[in-house]
């Protein structure tokens, strides 16, 4: 067990090696660089070549990328030049943003999805199923950004049961109580509009692996063993369901990082989404490769982490 | 009577297709006695597990008429909940294919103790696994200490189908149901379970119905063999007698597409035609008439009724005392492959 995920983490090295690599050459190829749009242009030539010098911005791509990976691994993301700070400073608040978001997400698509799921494979073909598979459809066929919309101007402007905009109440301390029940108020919309769209992909897996996994042979063992209904449903039905669901665990987490740009437009949300589109709009270079290398890195975390978590529910897996 | 253990009278199990229900068992009686193995044999689709699925309740939208008395209590559609009670307890059974009849994510200790748990509520942990191990022991399953912590995966088809027994016989079933439980292994693993299967049959002193299609294994095992087509038994007697004298038409053509290793024959003896599916089948005269279109109609009944010809040897239709193969009659073979 412990040598696979070691194994598994030996090979994550490289990826993440040649994912920075790509990330930085895509970025030296596109035209410019951080001077060209910045300076005034009465400013001379000679003066630019300077500062070229000064930042290594002359120097060949290898050394700029070795410079480049040396300042990331020292925490050094460099500087947006649009906002004029730290990349890391400017990116930290929104990803914690955008990981509790997330992670709020994929609570609320499990928790709706996983019973709902449940419901519609056991009592497939029953009218109960057919409400499931009609909510799925619909679900399938809503864009989210109109849902979004919707949620917002029901239960944000006409309700108000929900704020509109932002991630917390201004002017409450960080670290009170109200502070986290302001914080999970304003998460609670975005995250129920998401899963409310997202779950219907889960509801749709788990109720089709059930309705297989009712018909494989190993159930009519467990039935003419005398085990109940519900026996063979929880012990034999669900846990084999549940495996590829499972297993997508990681990617659907890593899916929501990336996936809540449109999102965190309409709620007005300050996450990761909101920064990176503007970054790429306003050529705001290290910010964009920055984000890019983060949710790329994040893939392969949740790569790694949904074959952990397969590795521990399938014995076939498991690795002596 | 009294040593009668099940009793199945007028049988008949059907299934809906579109609007109307089709039976894939019809109109079948049979007993089966203590100690007693009765084989049932027929060609695939002739409702041979499906009426072993009736007599353990295991149709999940079938429609079952008629009377199943197992121990003189009738379990014909008997509530699931109360089925429970005699399922994997009093009545067992052993599946087909050992490959997908585990459950793959449960490992084998587990499996097998999930039958004691059910049935034997009362008995602590640690004698179960003492008895699941001498269990595993007894269906000749090598280091059952290690293989109790296995999963299926890491065993081979025959050692799955040892545990598949071992869970059948978990609770010393008094009707034991086979389908076809050599049917997935390969030919020297077969001999070995069969001979398992005596030996425990022997020792419990089950009740066996044994279904197969393999008429070696029906020599091997058998007391009595019911032969099955179409959902009706058209013939049924002691296994000497069978084989020594079969009677109804489909018997004696099964019997015949065996290949004898001595005699050097030209030609593998067939049946013509297949069985036909549920939705097609003839709902009156003999189901069988179809499949030797060379015997006159004239031979069958109109509403072919079981005769018994010899005390325990009953065939359906009178076209047996008509029948031949075509093969006897020149003539006739050149009409009958002319046709095909």
């Amino acid at each position: 067990m412990w040598k696979f995920i070691v194994r598994r983490l030996l090979i994550t090295t490289p990826q993440i090696v040649l994912l920075s690599a790509i990330v930085f050459i895509l970025a030296q190829l596109m035209p410019g660089d951080a001077l060209t749009g910045l300076i005034d242009p009465t400013v001379k030539q000679e003066r630019l070549e300077e500062l070229r010098v000064q930042l290594g911005l002359d120097n060949p791509w290898y050394i700029q990328y070795r410079d480049w990976v040396a300042g990331i691994v020292q925490g050094d993301f460099g500087r947006s030049f649009i906002y004029k700070m730290d990349v890391t400073e400017l990116i930290g608040q929104r990803i914690v943003n955008t990981i509790w978001l997330s992670v709020v997400s994929v609570f609320f698509i499990y928790a709706i999805g996983l019973p709902l799921g449940i419901i519609s494979g056991r009592y497939n073909d029953r009218l109960i199923d057919q409400l499931i598979t009609g909510y799925t459809y619909i679900g399938f066929a809503t864009p989210i950004f109109i849902f979004g919309l919707i949620a917002v101007w029901i239960f944000g402007f006409v309700l108000g049961w929900f704020p509109t905009g932002g991630s917390v109440a201004p002017g409450l301390d960080p670290g009170t109580l109200e502070y986290y029940l302001s914080k999970i108020h304003h998460v609670l919309l975005p995250a129920l509009s998401i899963a409310l769209i997202g779950t219907v992909g889960t509801v749709q897996y788990l109720r089709s692996e059930i309705v297989d996994t009712k018909q494989r042979d190993f159930i009519i063992t467990a039935r003419a063993k005398g085990a109940s209904e519900s026996r063979v449903y929880n012990r034999h039905i669900f846990r084999n369901s549940i495996l590829p669901i499972a297993a997508f665990f990681g990617y659907e987490i890593v899916n929501l990082i990336n996936g809540t740009v449109l999102i965190e437009q309409i709620f007005s949300y300050p996450g990761m989404g909101n920064l990176f589109l503007e970054s790429i709009v306003r050529r705001d270079t290290t910010v964009a490769i920055t984000l890019v290398l983060i949710s790329g890195i994040g893939a392969i975390l949740g790569a790694l982490l949904s074959d952990i978590i397969l590795s521990m529910v399938d014995p076939r897996i498991r690795i002596k | 009577m009294s040593n009668t253990l099940l009793e199945i009278k007028n049988l008949k199990t059907s299934f809906r297709i579109g609007e109307e229900y089709y039976a894939a068992v019809d109109n079948v009686s049979l007993n089966v006695n203590k100690n007693e193995v009765l084989a049932i044999v027929g060609e695939s689709g002739s409702g041979k597990s499906a009426l072993a699925f009736s007599v353990m309740g295991l149709h999940n939208r079938a429609k079952i008429e008629g009377e199943i008395v197992f121990k003189g209590r009738n379990i014909a559609n008997l509530p699931s909940k109360q089925m429970n009670k005699f399922r994997g307890n009093e009545l067992a059974m052993i599946f087909q294919d050992p490959l997908t009849a585990l459950n793959p994510l449960m490992e084998i200790g587990r499996q097998i103790d999930e039958a004691l748990i059910l049935h034997n509520k009362n008995m602590p942990k640690k004698k179960r696994k003492e008895y699941i191990i001498d269990l595993l022991e007894k269906v000749e399953i090598p280091r059952p200490k290690h293989v109790y912590n296995q999963f299926p995966h890491e065993l081979s088809g025959g050692m799955r189908q040892r545990v598949i027994i071992a869970i059948a016989i978990a609770n010393q079933p008094e009707l034991l149901i086979a389908d076809e439980p050599t049917t997935a292994l390969d030919v020297t693993i077969q001999a070995q379970i069969l001979d398992l299967m005596r030996e425990l049959k022997d020792d419990l002193g089950s009740g066996v119905i044994l279904i197969t299609h393999d008429l070696g294994v029906v020599a091997e095992m058998a007391d009595r063999v019911a032969v099955m087509y179409a959902g009706e038994i058209v013939e049924i007697a002691d296994v000497e007698t069978l084989f020594e004298n079969p009677q109804h038409p489909y018997t004696r053509s099964l019997l015949s597409s065996i290949p004898l290793v001595d005699d050097a024959q030209d030609k593998l003896h067939v049946i013509h035609g297949i069985v036909p599916s549920l939705k097609n089948l003839p709902r009156q005269g003999c189901r069988f008439s179809a499949r030797i279109p060379w015997i006159d109609e004239s031979a069958h009944e109109e509403n072919p009724e079981l005769h018994e010809i010899s005390p325990g040897h009953f065939v359906r239709c009178t076209c047996y005392k008509h029948f031949y193969f075509p093969e006897e009659n020149k003539e006739e073979q050149n009409h009958d492959t002319a046709q095909s």
